[in-house]
């Protein structure tokens, strides 16, 4: 498995630039390194719904932030170094490493997963459902009100963006005729 | 077990940056990393030794699948982190038309 | 549509031009054969938002306003999550609720098999591409941010 670690080197590494740099353009940037990483990351763990799916996100989330950000940067404000909220960061960050350690070790070893449910989907899959995709007959008929929820929260969302991206208050003169 | 701690590093990379940057869309690209820490890791759980995608073809033996359930988890919620990212850009660039910046200990003033 | 004014460069209008049907064509292939293939519908619904968006980028706001607008684009997304659950609803008189009751006509391994699962691809590819194409309009139209306030 050389490459997997590579490519989550790479992800790793792409993260860290994507935090640190202060041009806004280029850390979005970096983030859509990371996530066509891994995309990748999909393929060599033998996922290729998930490796078209996040590769098509990815694009459009990219051109989502870019809308988002040029044009607008943030004016330098390199105030007061505070130092609460680095160190309360901190203790909350070696928490977090201190919980997660014992249940890390409970996992099966990597390679080996215990299939206890899938066993059953893979073997009477073809028979009961006739798809071929596996995952597509998990998602759209044994856990299908997974999808119903998924739907329900898209809707919601799209909702929400255009109701938070009206247009509200008087008409300018002179402003370009946007949609209703 | 060390890919396991790989994946961690990547999420803490995403925690770290919600909690330390005052910058809005770099919050929103640390929420980012953090989900992609998360479908990384999901993936990585159902992943089995020298297995093969579960996709069937008309002439072989079903042995050696990788698991699909995690994989049918992934996918519903790699859409709807999308979503979520299209809604929060929404709210920056509307806080940013009331502003003028995105630095998060300006925007304390919740006028009407 | 072929002003100099609105969009981008005559290069990269012709290659829109060439390409754009193609991937809107490859995102409805993506859809139907979801449950032979990886993909399914919420790639296939991506896809085809984003064949939207590469014609607004590469032309402007009004010629993809033409295509798709913004009513339109309510319309067949509200149809898409109304279609989804009429498919689910439609056994309800047998006592059954997202049950795959389709299932026995048509071979595997062919299109037309498995049920209603391209029948909900279809329905979600409809939500999904509409849906998306319209948070990228409300993202393009949201505000003339150039500090102009006359």
């Amino acid at each position: 498995m050389l490459e997997l670690y590579i490519i989550i080197s790479f992800m790793i590494a792409g993260a860290i630039i994507a935090v640190e740099m202060e041009d806004l353009l280029s850390a979005v940037i970096a983030l859509g390194a990371v996530g066509m990483g891994l995309s990748v990351a999909f393929l060599i763990l033998k996922a290729p719904d998930l490796a078209i799916t996040q590769l098509v996100v990815e694009i459009l989330c990219l051109v989502i932030l870019v809308r988002a950000t040029v044009k607008r940067d943030m004016p330098e404000a390199r105030g007061r170094k505070l130092f609460f909220p680095l160190a309360a960061a901190c203790i909350a960050m070696a928490l977090l490493i201190f919980f997660a350690i014992a249940p890390l070790r409970e996992l099966p070893l990597f390679g080996f997963p215990y299939m206890k449910v899938s066993e059953t989907y893979l073997k009477d899959g073809l028979r009961q459902t006739g798809a071929a995709n596996m995952v597509a007959a998990v998602i759209l008929d044994y856990r299908a009100y997974d999808t119903l929820g998924e739907a329900t929260v898209l809707f919601t969302a799209v909702m929400g963006v255009l109701a938070v991206g009206r247009r509200i208050g008087r008409k300018r003169p002179g402003d370009p005729d946007g949609e209703e | 077990m060390t890919v396991y701690l790989l994946c961690l590093i990547l999420f803490l990379i995403g925690v770290y940056c919600i909690l330390i940057k005052r910058n809005l869309i770099k919050i929103i690209i640390g929420l980012g990393i953090m989900e992609y820490g998360l479908f990384l890791f999901f993936v990585l759980v159902g992943y089995r030794m020298r297995g093969r995608a579960p996709i069937l073809e008309p002439d072989q033996i079903i042995a050696d699948m990788v698991d699909p359930l995690p994989q049918a988890l992934v996918l519903t919620a790699i859409v709807i982190g999308l979503a979520t990212t299209a809604l929060l850009a929404t709210l920056a660039m509307r806080l940013y038309e009331k502003y003028g910046t995105f630095d998060i200990t300006q925007i304390r003033k919740l006028r009407g | 549509m072929d002003e100099t004014a609105h969009g981008m460069t005559i290069i990269v209008k012709t290659v829109t031009r060439l390409t754009v049907g193609l991937i809107l064509l490859f995102g409805i292939y993506i859809v139907l054969h979801g449950h032979l293939t990886p993909g399914g519908g919420f790639a296939g619904g991506v896809i085809i938002a984003l064949s939207f968006v590469h014609l607004m980028l590469a032309f402007g706001k009004g010629v993809a306003l033409k295509k798709l607008s913004r009513p339109m684009a309510s319309c067949i997304e509200s149809a898409g999550g109304l279609m989804f659950l009429a498919i689910a609803l439609l056994g309800y008189t047998g006592g059954w609720f997202f049950f795959n009751y389709l299932t026995g006509r048509g071979q595997p391994f062919r299109i037309f098999s498995a049920g209603i699962i391209p029948l909900c691809n279809i329905a979600i590819s409809l939500k999904v591409g509409a849906g998306l194409f319209a948070v990228f309009m409300a993202l393009v139209f949201l505000g003339v941010w150039e500090g102009d306030k006359k």
